[in-house]
């Protein structure tokens, strides 16, 4: 058994307005907001690292959860932007919460790191205790390297996520979930170490359109639910029109899925715990209602995972 | 019907206009259809010409053009 304990979230204070980033790139505002549905985004200061980003997120979680730091077994961080090849952000997290020796996982992946980050704490965390998952990144930095490139840099923002994976206690249970790679597409999202990132648009979307609901609808039929049955979707925040057509295969209203891609854009592994963690400052899941994550991303990889409301 | 005017067809209802374009020009470059066109677009040929589109042929190269969309159904027999 495995329980959502808690989210956090962190985002950096600097707005980056449509205008801004459009100026840069040779675009305006309405354009960006039409092809993405993004008002605004954050970038972090230049002093502000992936593992700072990732800390605030942890605190938050921590401190929303009312568990010490002392008290996890284990601490997963998915970062598709961490600024060195190794060692990576998960161990200094650890050690700034005050840890020496509980043992930590880096997971290089974007997008849809998050989501694997849960599954995998959902499965060890019965004999590990409870589990810090967090995703974090610094777009700001792989956005800015020239040439900065339209399609890219309207679409990116700073900020972190984390989740409590806990074995015993948590608002919601976590039921199963279903996870997904293809390496036949590694090339048509990739970044390389010192150039810009590079995105073949149209195959993501394309791919995503598809696989996304099919994670979903597949996993609910494996439990007898309908997508019309499921309070909540918290899926990766990165485009308003891929939300819904998401949506729209699964025959369900956009509203469900619950969306603040306008305020912070994609913030890639962290986007979807930070939509996750604003949408539990004000809603909660009833007793047996269903939340489902879902996820795409770089790889490719990607998939779904259903919780439950606990009694 | 006539297969081009088929695909004509289908490319009309997802662009929600007149697609002129040349039958070897790209439908995306040319601005009739954008990214989330093309899945309308596969999603259109699957039911019009009751041929099922697997993953591994979503790429955006064999749909780019009214050609290159008649080669593929042709090559699965449609």
């Amino acid at each position: 058994m495995a329980f959502l304990k808690a989210f956090g979230s962190y985002l950096p204070e600097r707005i980056v307005t449509n205008a801004e980033i459009g100026a840069r790139v040779g675009c305006d505002a309405e354009w960006i907001r039409n092809v993405s549905g993004i008002d605004e985004r954050r970038f972090a200061r230049d002093d502000e690292s992936v593992t700072d980003l990732a800390l605030r997120a942890a605190t938050d979680c921590l401190e929303r959860a009312k568990v010490h730091a002392s008290e996890l077994g284990m601490i997963l961080v998915a970062s598709g932007s961490w600024e060195r090849q190794f060692p990576g952000p998960a161990a200094s997290v650890a050690n700034r919460l005050g840890l020496d020796s509980t043992p930590c996982l880096d997971m290089p992946m974007a997008s849809a790191g998050s989501l694997f980050g849960i599954s995998l704490a959902s499965r060890l965390c019965a004999s590990l205790g409870p589990i810090l998952v967090i995703g974090a990144e610094k777009m700001s930095k792989v956005v800015e390297r020239e040439p900065m490139e339209r399609g890219v840099a309207i679409l990116f923002g700073d900020g972190a996520g984390a989740c409590l994976v806990h074995p015993s206690d948590g608002f919601a249970r976590i039921v199963d979930c279903g996870l997904y790679s293809d390496g036949a597409y590694a090339e048509d999202l990739k970044l390389p170490f010192s150039s810009p990132l590079e995105m073949n648009g149209r195959s993501v979307i394309l791919q995503a359109s598809r696989k996304i609901p099919r994670a979903i609808a597949t996993l609910l039929e494996q439990h007898r639910r309908r997508a019309a049955d499921v309070g909540v979707f918290l899926m990766h925040q990165a485009n308003q029109n891929l939300i819904a057509r998401v949506a729209q295969a699964l025959e369900v209203a956009e509203d469900k899925f619950y969306s603040n891609i306008k305020k912070f854009g994609n913030t890639s592994s962290a986007s979807m715990l930070i939509a996750a963690a604003e949408w539990s400052t004000t809603n909660e899941l009833a007793p047996g209602e269903t939340l489902c994550f879902a996820a795409f991303g770089a790889g490719f990889h990607w998939g779904a995972l259903l919780a439950e409301g606990s009694a | 019907m006539d297969k081009r005017k088929q695909i004509l067809e289908i490319i009309r209802a997802v662009a929600g206009k007149e697609p002129t374009v040349a039958p070897d020009e790209s439908l995306f470059d040319s601005g009739v259809l954008d990214s989330f066109g093309l899945q309308d677009l596969v999603t259109g040929l699957e039911k019009s010409f009751g041929v099922k589109i697997p993953d591994s042929d979503l790429t955006p190269r064999k749909f780019d053009s009214i050609e290159r969309i008649e080669e593929y159904l042709e090559e699965h027999g449609k």
